[in-house]
């Protein structure tokens, strides 16, 4: 195994996946390369299309890349396949998805989901208090009743109370990085903050990274360190959220900021702007709310 | 036979569906219908016919000799008797039972080669399901009567199972292929991705995440394959390629009936019992499949 340059905590080097044959391949990740360290939010803000989600299941190794490598703690973990060698890492690298209800086995009640990613755990046997412990420490993390929610079953709840169980399921194995791949988008305004509000929050009470992929730059803006810019599969530009969004090199970077609904006179994202004033699509209704996200969370 | 053709569905609505049905059953909402009803009725009633009703008459042989050779129906003998003088209504008891259980074991059979080959044909796509799927579709296009009639004469000392078993391995095609085709696109859905991180592996990701939402489908199937078992069993017993043992199948009844000429005598209570009974089965196991069906696809429910 070779060592990364750098200790970061995950690194794509030249990471590329590409789908179909001969003229019809589509370079759905091209050459992507990034790193995230330890305790950092990083963005990866595109259009649909772009290839984020193709990037964020690669990461997961839920796809094989076609070419390229990925390091955790500077480990090549390329190679391994199969469920039985990746536990390891999927102990440190979980994921929360775009649709929460899509995310849920109806078939299983709530407990029984947050229940199996303890089976990642496979070396350290835990007692069921403690196995009970866990599962209502990290709902309480996530904002939700342990004695509610625990016995329901997934049709039972909201979106956003689905998101929150997702999220708490990956929290379980109290991994070192959390994929977020659209986790906000299918939940309206006022909740995608709170829900924002709770990543950064975690970010802080389980020292744990964020891969926040996002089509909203706004989002982005509001809850991330770094930013990177992807357009048809390539990365296009990467760095602070200030150097990016107020000086963006790259037109498609200009072009996403412009596409940004904004209040008039507002200005897209301005540095001098209090943080989310752009949050969500729907940024005229959600700018007010902000403070009530916030209060909500709290 | 087209009873052995599922049809095949678009897949991933039904899946979706299902959860909430279940749901929706457990709050007693979905009432099932009146055709439901009554196949169940029928059903229950060839049930106690066949299982019920020898020991209840005391009619447990049904080779025994009661009577002359086509003797019309008379008080001792309700269907009168065949070309050796047996009572045609205690082999018509005993003949249903060995059609329900070679239709129910050559069902299983059927839907559990096709529904291993074709979740795994779908769950691990590339090499291993275009195999499978080449493996499928070449015997799809083999006539099936032509394999069970080669396979029967080769199977020299034919039991009720062996004659079960030939029957099931000769008619799972299409139910690989439609339940391939769930899978296929059941695979790619966020909880499978979710069970994976969770450190699944490919057999329990199969069995606890892709099956639970076809299991509607699978006993859809088994329903059509047991019907169609019954009546392939009886067509290859006309053909005098039924159990060997001396068993008594409705198959057989027809085969005797046939080669002692009960058509040309008159002898009616000899062949026409039997294809009632056969076509009544046949008929309430698919009028079971379709109002299931119907249950579990609401977009096929009449207003």
């Amino acid at each position: 195994m070779s060592l990364a340059p750098q200790s970061a905590l995950l690194e794509a080097r030249e990471l590329t996946r590409v789908f179909g044959q001969g003229s019809q391949a589509v370079r759905a990740v091209d050459r992507v390369s990034f790193t995230v360290q330890p305790g950092e939010i990083v963005s990866i803000v595109g259009e649909s299309g772009s290839g984020k989600s193709t990037l964020a299941r690669l990461l997961l190794r839920l796809l094989e890349p076609t070419s390229g490598q990925i390091f955790l703690d500077g480990q090549d973990i390329t190679k391994l396949r199969g469920a039985r060698a990746l536990r390891p890492y999927w102990r440190r690298v979980q994921g929360v998805f775009q649709d929460p209800f899509a995310a849920f086995n109806q078939f299983y009640s709530v407990g029984r989901v947050l229940m199996k990613t303890l089976d990642l755990l496979d070396g350290a046997k835990l007692s069921r208090e403690e196995r009970q412990d866990r599962m209502e420490t990290v709902l309480r993390n996530v904002g939700l009743d342990p004695v509610d929610v625990l016995p329901k079953w997934p049709h039972q709840l909201s979106g956003g109370q689905l998101q929150r169980v997702m999220i708490a399921r990956a929290l379980m194995v109290e991994p070192a990085i959390l994929i977020a791949d659209e986790a906000t988008s299918m939940l309206d305004a006022s909740l995608r903050v709170t829900i924002l509000n709770l990543l950064r929050d975690l970010r802080d009470r389980y020292r744990m990274s964020i891969l926040f992929i996002t089509h909203d730059i706004g989002q982005a803006y509001y809850v991330s360190d770094r930013i990177l810019v992807m357009y048809r599969g390539e990365l296009v530009e990467q760095g602070p959220v200030e150097t990016v969004l107020g000086a963006p090199q790259h037109p498609y970077t200009r072009q996403l900021m412009a596409d940004v609904p904004r209040l008039h006179g507002w200005g897209a994202v301005s540095m001098a702007e209090p943080a989310g004033a752009a949050i969500g699509t729907g940024s005229v209704v959600a700018a007010p709310s902000q403070g009530a996200g916030h209060a909500g969370l709290a | 036979m087209s009873a052995a053709v599922p049809r095949e569905q678009p897949a991933g609505w039904r899946a979706a569906t299902l959860g909430s049905r279940i749901a929706r059953m457990r709050l007693g909402v979905a009432v099932p219908s009146g055709r439901f009803r009554f196949s169940v009725i029928l059903l229950g009633a060839i049930v106690v016919f066949a299982v019920l009703g020898p020991i209840v008459l005391g009619r447990d042989d049904p080779l025994k000799i009661v009577g002359g050779l086509y003797d019309p129906p008379s008080k001792a003998a309700w269907l009168g008797t065949d070309n050796f003088g047996r009572d045609v209504f205690t082999q018509l008891m005993h003949g249903t039972r060995t059609s329900l259980v070679i239709g129910g074991i050559a069902g299983a059979v059927a839907t559990a080669i096709g529904v291993v080959l074709g979740t795994v044909a779908g769950f691990r796509g590339g090499l291993v399901e275009e195999a499978l799927m080449g493996l499928t579709n070449v015997i799809l296009t083999i006539p099936s009567i032509v394999v069970l009639i080669l396979l029967s004469i080769a199977v020299g000392n034919r039991s009720i199972v062996t004659m079960a078993i030939i029957i099931g391995v000769t008619s799972w095609p299409w139910t690989a292929r439609a339940i391939r085709a769930q899978t296929s696109s059941l695979r790619t859905r966020e909880h499978v991705d979710i069970a994976r991180m969770c450190g699944a592996g490919t057999l329990s990701l199969i069995a606890w995440e892709i099956l639970p939402f076809m299991l509607s489908y699978v006993v859809l199937a088994f329903v059509l394959q047991m019907a169609s078992g019954i009546l392939q069993e009886a067509a290859l017993s006309l053909l005098g390629l039924g159990p060997g043992d001396g068993t008594i199948s409705l198959g057989i009844m027809l085969h005797w009936s046939l080669r002692w000429e009960s058509v040309r005598t008159g002898a009616w209570w000899a062949f026409v019992p039997p294809t009632v009974l056969l076509t009544v089965i046949a008929f309430s196991l698919l009028l079971l499949q379709s109002s299931m069906d119907e249950f579990f696809n609401p977009r096929l429910r009449r207003k």
